[in-house]
């Protein structure tokens, strides 16, 4: 069953986001939302696990623009949706899991 | 597709009001249906009529009201959550021997059973919290 994830901490205050990359299975999708879109700032030791993560990575470009982080900042392998596409998402996979 | 939205965060605490609203108000501009936003825990605190932020902000109780009455949507707060939050309707106003009631236009109290049920109809349930 392919999930979609939805991480909404900042990895610098919770590993959430950590831990759901480690859960999640090829075929999923881990959104990045609210404070969680810091995970998604190049350089950080969050971002350099994307890498090697089984399931795809988005971000939520709204809130990346709340909090000022350019999408010259946005490291490699992380799509950028608005909540349209947070929608199509949401459709696309069988089940939503808000890690809260 | 049918969407279930549930809301476990009050408003201007973190960001889980604006988003789940934001979700809910994209997921119907895609045509998709949304069965029930449950609003549970300190989510409660979207429904409450009493609410007046300041002119230059956003008023997300009147934004949900307005989004129900556009798109006929049900809107439902937990009643035990709502109880100890001193939010109530006219009937539970009455009932606890209140001198006021403060549900807001387009929102409504009922039990646990709602999200179950918005669970069982709905084929994506999405939470939003903190």
């Amino acid at each position: 069953m392919s999930i979609l994830h939805t991480v909404n901490k900042s990895p610098f205050q919770k590993n959430d986001f950590s831990s759901c990359l480690s859960h999640a299975n090829a075929g999923d999708a881990v959104l990045l939302i609210e404070d969680g879109v810091y995970g998604a700032v190049s350089g950080t030791e969050a971002a350099k696990q994307i890498s090697s993560a089984e399931a795809s990575v988005y971000v939520l470009g709204g809130d990346l623009a709340a909090r000022g982080i350019a999408s010259d900042k946005i490291a490699d392998g992380i799509t950028v949706v608005g909540y349209d596409g947070f929608v199509d998402l949401a459709a696309e996979h069988q089940a939503v899991n808000s890690w809260l | 597709m049918k969407f279930g939205v549930v809301v476990n965060e009050g408003p201007y605490t973190h960001q889980a009001s604006d988003s789940a609203y934001n979700f809910t108000k994209a997921a119907l501009a895609k045509g998709h249906e949304i069965v029930r936003v449950f609003f549970y825990h300190d989510g409660v605190n979207n429904g409450t009529r009493l609410t007046v932020p300041p002119s230059d902000d956003r008023n997300i109780q009147e934004n949900w009201s307005a989004l129900a009455k556009e798109h006929e949507l049900d809107l439902v707060l937990c009643i035990a959550a709502a109880q100890r939050r001193g939010i109530l309707d006219e009937n539970e106003a009455k009932r606890q021997g209140k001198d006021a009631d403060n549900v807001a236009e387009g929102f409504r109290i009922s039990g646990l059973g709602q999200l179950i049920e918005a669970g069982i109809q709905a084929d994506r349930l999405v939470t939003f919290g903190d």
